[in-house]
């Protein structure tokens, strides 16, 4: 059931349609993404990326249609969401890492908590992967005490110590002051690398051309381009995405 | 645009005006409770160090037992409160409901009033109830529950102030909602509320006064009750100076800490 050698897509999106009241933010969603693809999500603000992504591991209850990942069907009526969710890590753009914890223990305590690995156990995974973000020396440290660079690293960290097989990135550079924006970016791309299942709502278009397998853009809730970065993103079939992409390329003229 | 009859004075001369004004209006109260009270005569009913002498050692039983009461009051405070405050935020309607008239029954009744609820209602409605700990379990239940109203609408108000971003990032990596509440939200809410705690303490350690409605004995009195017989006893007030004086002993330091934390909590 929750098996990643399960045929057909990781992610396996089927009429999404999401409401805020009278806003309709997502008027049809289809989307597949395969296992160890890399897909960048675009669009104005607004155009329902972040909705999404939500929608994904059900951080927002769809309104209509179905979403299964990871080899959990997300939107039936017996979805065990909690342990879905273990198989899809989520980065978010304001890190929200606990702020009450040290990083280690940010990184360690779903582990400790949901997975009841033992405390040593645990905690050496978390130095493991915060080394591998490129963390060290700062396990006492509190979330406050990093820059914004090293507290979004640290999130990365805290999703993959779950295991995932998918991971949601909303918008991780987003907070970021631009110098620290290529050390989360450059986590991201290793990630990628290593064959790691991602959606990735951005507005860094130099990250989508060199890293995503494939690129949509979104605008009023439906998806209006799906191709690879090549195509999308330099030579869009649209008006609306040419107008889009000249917008955050060329934000002077 | 209406003429002016005079030219307005400036901002800085208006505030020095104002300012000398409410200077004299002060020294002119000092200098007239200075020259018209009778000191001599509240010298013999505060000041009398004899009466005061006498009162030690035995005060410091009442003053242990002023503490003990306090604590007592506000242990059961936080074990009835910090569940009610997570009724209240419940997403089972009916436990919403138990909490919000608890609150409101708890926190509208005079602490006085529960007190002889607690001591005298319900032993007579369920004869043979013991408390355990005697006159300690009654004071702990008949305090706490008024404090545990209070102390639920503080917790309420810091579990709110957790940012959602913190509850979606617990969510995000498969904890439940019971879980998320335990391991991320309560611990930072209760972080929040530490000054609002604090001074519910200080509240308490007056409202512990209220305990010789009880019917306490020498070794259960607290510092009021202590402090009124001697009043009594030697027909003279400075037992009461005394009594105050032990109060603020406790309440100081600990209204001082409040706004320390309270400051550390801006700061973070």
């Amino acid at each position: 059931m929750n098996d990643s050698t399960l045929d057909g897509p990781l992610v396996r999106i089927k009429g999404l349609h999401k409401h805020f009241g009278d806003n309709e933010v997502l008027r049809g969603i289809d989307l597949d993404i395969a296992e160890g693809e890399v897909v960048c999500l675009i669009g104005p603000s607004g155009s329902g990326k972040s909705t999404l992504l939500r929608c994904v591991n059900l951080l927002e209850t769809p309104t209509e249609g179905t979403v299964t990942a990871a080899g959990h069907d997300m939107t039936g009526p017996d979805a065990d969401l909690d342990a879905a969710r273990r198989d899809i890590g989520m980065v978010f753009q304001h890190f929200n890492l606990f702020s009450h914890l040290s990083i280690l223990d940010n990184v360690a305590i779903a582990q400790r908590r949901v997975l009841k690995t033992p405390r040593a156990e645990a905690e050496a995974e978390a130095r493991r992967l915060l080394a591998e973000v490129g963390i060290e020396g700062k396990e006492r440290a509190k979330p406050a005490q990093l820059s914004g660079g090293q507290q979004q690293r640290v999130a990365i960290a805290r999703a993959l110590a779950m295991g995932p097989k998918l991971m949601l990135f909303d918008e991780p550079t987003s907070a970021l002051d631009p110098e620290l924006v290529g050390e989360v970016l450059s986590v991201m791309k290793g990630l990628a690398a290593e064959g790691m299942t991602m959606l990735v709502v951005t507005h860094e278009m130099s990250f989508a051309r060199e890293v995503a397998d494939r690129v949509i853009f979104l605008d009023g809730g439906v998806i209006v381009e799906s191709g690879p970065p090549a195509e999308v993103l330099t030579a869009p079939k649209t008006e609306r995405a040419r107008g889009f992409l000249h917008r955050v390329l060329h934000p002077v003229d | 645009m209406a003429a002016r009859t005079r030219p307005r004075l400036a901002q800085r001369q208006r505030r020095r005006i104002s300012r000398a004004i409410q200077y004299t209006v002060a020294a002119a109260v000092v200098i007239a409770i200075a020259v018209f009270a009778d000191w001599g005569r509240i010298a013999d009913s505060f000041l009398q160090l004899d009466i005061a002498a006498g009162m030690f050692p035995a005060v410091w039983t009442a003053f242990w037992n002023t503490i003990v009461y306090t604590l007592l009051a506000f242990v059961f405070g936080m074990v009835a409160g910090v569940p009610i405050a997570l009724m209240r935020v419940s997403a089972f309607a009916p436990y919403r409901w138990f909490a919000a008239g608890y609150v409101e029954v708890f926190r509208g009744l005079p602490a006085l009033l529960v007190l002889f609820l607690v001591g005298f209602g319900v032993p007579q409605a369920f004869p043979g109830i013991q408390y355990p700990g005697g006159v300690y379990g009654q004071v702990a239940i008949g305090l706490g529950l008024t404090s545990s109203a209070y102390i639920a609408e503080s917790v309420r108000a810091g579990i709110a102030a957790v940012p959602k971003g913190q509850v979606e990032a617990a969510r995000s990596l498969g904890m439940s909602h019971t879980r998320t509440m335990v391991t991320v939200v309560l611990p930072q809410a209760l972080r929040i509320v530490i000054p609002p705690l604090t001074n519910e303490l200080v509240m308490l350690t007056k409202d512990s006064s209220l305990v010789f409605v009880l019917g306490v004995t020498t070794a259960t009195m607290e510092l009021s009750k202590f402090a009124r017989n001697e009043l009594t006893s030697s027909a003279n007030a400075t037992p009461l100076l005394v009594g105050g004086l032990l109060y603020l002993l406790l309440t100081v330091p600990l209204s001082i800490l409040a706004r320390r934390l309270e400051k550390r909590g801006d700061a973070r």
